[in-house]
């Protein structure tokens, strides 16, 4: 957290925090607006994200959910025509500011994707890359440090004799939960997770659920989700978008058992998207 | 029904053109191994060329040519290579990289011969280097760098989007994402370049004949030393390459087995190309083997 910001701010976050000591979300959008060139693809989205909790963003293909997502860790960034309005407060900090250090963010802030995409390195590599990156060169510190993120996503026990093989001759399931493995060798706070088990079987599908339920202790979760089904068991509060706006925000059990908007129930009982 | 004719005869004409094609190279190969394999023995490949007696041989040919291969791989690759990443991953689009792209594609078609006179003017006259390997070189990379720009960045672009927001996500840098991350992944697409740019390179005599010359000095092989005259390695003197005494014996050879010579460097150079390629290919295979730990 300290490193996404230089000195001077972070003195003014110091005299903030002794102010507000109340608990309060660790994430949070004021009047966010993405657009993409003169097109608004997320309008004027104000969400919370507690410490500790699973939110779901559901809606249809195209309601501006990944693009959320994609902004709280400015990989919106890669896209020249992308643009911002509002703020992402992260820790008290406006993270679409210009002065952030962007690098230092995506690391605190961690973000697995719908495709699996391990690196073409060995399965050891795949989580060591990151890690060298981060000076971490011994050999037993980083040995260390790939077992205990392969064993925090899962995978440890399928993966252990053959960590030098190709990441490529792992199935769908096992490269997701790689990934997965991957981000959390970096020991962010918050995880973006980009409809994570979509491209995937029923068993793996459970295998992440399982995962991501177990997750939750440690880190904030964020997901992206089509399947109602899945949010509706793992997450703790569910956003729904439509359109590129936020149509209601509730606990997941409200949102699902009984929404206040009529496009929410249409949405979740299957009438449309 | 209409469309089934029409499928079988686009796959006949294409199996027909295919035949052809390879019905050319196949003869073409050949008809140069076998003019020229009888001629081609260890006395031939280690003796120097004779400008009047029969019995020549092309040891300092075949050096030259592998030489001034090395020198201008050494500048072309690096360069090139640079470029590509350059015009794949930090270019914006808009007027400048449409210039800089029309550039490249300008230099990429300039006949060899004009970057030969191009040489004479800057590399032999201006430097007043005369006639050497490095001048030679430099002609060499001028000719080489717009196709291994261009087949560097079709290799960087290659690689998929989401290997590089992987990286990115993970807290790391452009630089090191490409480094460690993208360039092994499009390295066979670059060697592949490489490839076609050391053929280009190897056989070429027009944009030699006025930068590296058409003589050899005495050449010492005991002598390490670069900045010696009689050096084999040192890049200020002047070096005829093979494909220029090709050249050279067929329009102005006086000593009575011109037709051997020919053949039998023709050949030798035909066949340098191949093993060249071969050697290549198995290396880099093994490198990428390690890079990306596959099977």
């Amino acid at each position: 957290m300290v490193t996404v910001l230089n000195r001077a701010e972070q003195k003014t976050v110091k005299r903030k925090q002794k102010i507000t000591k109340q608990i309060k979300p660790i994430l949070q959008t004021q009047n966010l607006s993405i657009s993409y060139g003169e097109n608004k693809a997320v309008q004027d989205v104000s969400l919370p994200f507690s410490k500790n909790s699973i939110t779901a963003l559901i809606g249809p293909s195209g309601c501006g959910k990944s693009t959320f997502l994609r902004t709280i860790n400015r990989m919106n960034d890669i896209i020249p025509s992308a643009s911002y309005e509002g703020e992402i407060i992260y820790e008290d900090v406006n993270i679409l500011d210009k002065n952030i250090d962007v690098i230092a963010l995506r690391k605190e802030i961690g973000m697995v994707f719908q495709k699996p995409n391990p690196f073409a390195k060995s399965i050891y590599n795949n989580i060591a890359h990151a890690l060298r990156f981060y000076n971490i060169k011994k050999k037993t510190v980083l040995a260390e440090l790939v077992e205990e993120s392969l064993t925090n996503a899962a995978l440890w026990d399928e993966v252990k004799d053959r960590l030098h093989e190709s990441a490529y001759q792992l199935s769908g399931g096992q490269q997701q939960r790689l990934c997965i493995a991957r981000t959390l060798a970096m020991k962010p706070n918050v995880l973006l997770l980009d409809e994570p088990s979509s491209a995937l079987d029923p068993v793996s599908n459970a295998k992440i659920e399982e995962l991501i339920m177990k997750l939750k202790e440690k880190y904030t979760i964020i997901i992206v989700t089509h399947n109602m089904q899945q949010a509706a068991r793992i997450s703790d509060q569910t956003a729904f978008f439509l359109n590129g706006k936020l149509i209601e925000y509730d606990k997941t059990d409200k949102i699902f058992l009984n929404p206040a908007n009529k496009e929410t129930e249409a949405y979740i009982s299957g009438r449309f998207g | 029904m209409h469309a089934k004719v029409a499928d079988k005869i686009a796959t006949g004409i294409l199996y027909v053109v295919a035949f052809l094609f390879i019905t050319l190279l196949v003869s073409l190969f050949s008809y140069i191994l076998f003019q020229g394999v009888p001629y081609i023995s260890l006395d031939f490949l280690t003796s120097p060329s004779s400008t009047v007696q029969a019995g020549g041989g092309i040891r300092d040919q075949l050096f030259n040519s592998f030489y001034i291969l090395f020198i201008t791989m050494i500048i072309t690759v690096p360069l090139g290579v640079c470029g590509g990443i350059y015009m794949a991953e930090y270019a914006k689009p808009g007027k400048v990289t449409n210039a800089i792209r029309t550039c490249i594609e300008m230099l990429a078609s300039l006949p060899s011969i004009v970057v030969g006179m191009f040489g004479l003017l800057i590399f032999v006259n201006t430097t007043g280097w005369g006639y050497t390997i490095i001048g030679g070189a430099l002609a060499l990379t001028i000719f080489n760098i717009p196709v291994m720009v261009r087949v560097s960045e079709d290799a960087v672009r290659s690689v998929p989007q989401d290997q590089k927001e992987a990286s990115l996500a993970l807290g790391i840098t452009k630089w090191h994402t490409i480094k460690t991350v993208i360039l092994p992944a499009a390295f066979p697409g670059i060697l592949t370049g490489a490839i076609l740019a050391s053929g280009r390179i190897f056989g070429e005599a027009a944009a030699l004949l006025f930068t590296a010359g058409l003589s050899t000095p005495n050449l010492d092989y005991g002598n390490w030393n670069p900045f010696s005259a009689s050096s084999p390695l040192n890049i200020f003197r002047p070096a005829e390459t093979l494909a220029v005494h090709i050249w050279a014996v067929n329009t102005n050879g006086i000593m009575p087995d011109v037709q051997e010579i020919a053949a039998g460097s023709s050949a030798v150079l035909v066949l340098s190309v191949l093993l060249f390629n071969i050697i290549a290919r198995v290396t880099g295979k093994r490198i990428q083997k390690k890079l990306t730990a596959s099977k």
